[in-house]
């Protein structure tokens, strides 16, 4: 009896299911529809908030770089008035590339040109910051730098997306959606890069510098065009000139020029030059692992290794090159420890390559590329 | 010199986080009609507010843990820096954490065991596993 009723019971609710089946096909065949016409837009929409998200975070950043910058021009350039203003007309900085139509001579007007910028900034920091001394110049204008870089990409971004959202343009913003995650990775190197610009950290860029700081330390150091420091050491009965970007300030010196000053200062008797940089590793590949090679490994716009190639080709002089190995985010954050422990490691390198290309008594070059900030001579 | 920083847009809205919790509300009510309709014996209408209950309380939890990750992933992590400072006689070596103005190379502290001045011969920052394999 109960069973019957149960059985009653269970198909009167079925019956109350099927007379209403026909709102979940009626719902079914509407979705279906939807996604047949307006499939992409829906897609788009989804790319849309993707970016908005990033560029969320992005604007984060882009106000903390600021802030950090503002905060450490108060703390140690004792401005008598507000910075934010100077600040923020820093940060709208531009530079206009030399017109390459005629690529004769263009490598001479970058160079101008890059003077001319780097001049200006330098003088900007002086005014924002008077009671800065040299390192903390440099210091500062790195941060300054990297603030920049960081304000730049935040618009790019937003010049994208709102373009994207106007014009509802699939592939404006499929383009900015797929290359997002190496933007991404970008502007989070430069926000760690802040603070170690801020603070003098050594970054690991500097692998080159520390190479040829721990080399020439404990001998006559000389300073030499631009903003490069020279020291003559004996290392395995070789004479090396070994030389790196002033430091600790944040400094890249012009490598180029001290080369050229070094080769002409012994009239291209020069048996080698070694350079050592930092340099990009791809996925897979192990931190502060050295590398050789051959070429200038020097990074930059350009004009450095142009004058470099110049030098070497007027005297018939070999050319190798050590590597770091480090990514992006490595390269512009504090140094890790895995690439402070490699350059003892490219030392080494340096020792075994010498004793192979060249002759004792020879005259070598060893050139520590990179940024010297955090890191004396 | 470890830290976390955070400012207005590391916060969660208080709009977002009302309608989370509304429908979390709503969804966790409708899981208890369903029980309620189950013992009335009304299945089909059980299984159905069961249905939109557990999907409700799915996509409540999943955007609350959502939004939670998105603000942790704003805060800039500064990572602890650490400097090496040796003393060239005596070989006394120290770790301490990274101040304002060390660099590479730099004669500063004397030494505790012999009071020769000593120099900074590292300063780096060590990266933890979880960071390495990320």
């Amino acid at each position: 009896m109960a069973m019957s009723s149960a059985l009653q019971n269970g198909l009167i609710q079925l019956q109350l299911f099927e007379e209403y089946s026909w709102v979940f096909n009626l719902l079914f065949y509407v979705i279906f529809v939807v996604f047949i016409f307006y499939g992409q837009r829906i897609q788009m929409y989804v790319m849309l908030r993707e970016v908005e998200g990033s560029l969320f975070k992005l604007k984060y950043i882009k106000d903390e770089g600021r802030k950090i910058a503002i905060e450490t021009i108060k703390e140690i350039g004792k401005p008598q008035t507000d910075p934010a203003v100077r600040v923020d007309r820093f940060l709208e900085y531009f530079t206009i590339g030399p017109q390459s139509l005629d690529p004769a001579g263009v490598v001479w007007k970058l160079e101008h040109i890059l003077d001319i910028r780097d001049v200006r900034f330098k003088d900007e920091v002086k005014l924002m910051a008077p009671a800065t001394d040299d390192t903390q110049a440099h210091n500062l204008e790195n941060t300054l730098e990297a603030a920049m870089a960081l304000n730049f990409i935040y618009k790019i971004i937003r010049h994208f997306y709102l373009l994207g959202k106007k014009t509802l343009s699939l592939y404006i913003i499929m383009q900015i959606q797929m290359i997002l995650p190496l933007i991404m990775r970008e502007a989070e190197a430069y926000a760690s890069a802040l603070k170690a610009f801020a603070y003098g950290q050594p970054i690991g860029d500097g692998a080159g510098a520390l190479v040829a700081a721990k080399l020439m330390r404990g001998h006559e150091i000389r300073k030499v065009p631009k903003d490069c420091v020279v020291a003559t050491v004996p290392i395995e009965g070789r004479t090396t000139f070994v030389m790196k970007a002033e430091g600790p300030g944040g400094n890249v010196g012009k490598i180029g020029d001290a080369i050229k000053t070094v080769i002409d200062e012994n009239e291209g008797k020069i048996a080698t030059i070694i350079m050592i940089d930092a340099a990009m590793k791809l996925e897979g590949e192990e931190v502060g692992e050295v590398a050789e090679g051959v070429g200038a490994a020097i990074g930059g716009p350009g004009v450095d290794q142009f004058k470099i190639e110049e030098s070497i080709l007027k005297h018939h002089i070999p050319i190798n090159a050590v590597i770091v190995r480090e990514d992006i985010g490595d390269a512009v954050s504090p140094m890790r420890k895995e690439i402070f422990e490699s350059a003892d490691k490219a030392i080494e390198r340096i020792k075994q390559l010498m004793l192979e290309r060249t002759k004792e008594g020879d005259k070598v070059i060893i050139a520590g590329v990179g940024n010297s900030i955090g890191i004396g001579q | 010199m470890s830290k976390t920083q955070s400012n207005a847009t590391t916060r969660i809205s208080s709009f977002v986080l009302l309608i989370i919790f509304l429908t979390l509300a709503l969804s966790l009510t409708a899981l208890i009609l369903a029980t309620t309709f189950f013992g009335q014996g009304n299945e089909i209408i059980a299984g159905y507010l069961l249905l939109i209950g557990f999907i409700g309380v799915a996509l409540s939890t999943y955007v609350l843990f959502q939004t939670r990750r998105r603000m942790l992933r704003l805060r800039i992590e500064i990572p602890p820096i650490v400097t090496t400072i040796e003393c060239r006689k005596c070989g006394f070596k120290s770790v301490r954490e990274f101040q304002r103005g060390d660099y590479i190379f730099k004669e500063g502290e004397p030494c505790q065991k012999c009071n020769e001045k000593m120099l900074i011969t590292a300063i780096y920052r060590e990266v933890k596993d979880k960071e390495k394999t990320a």
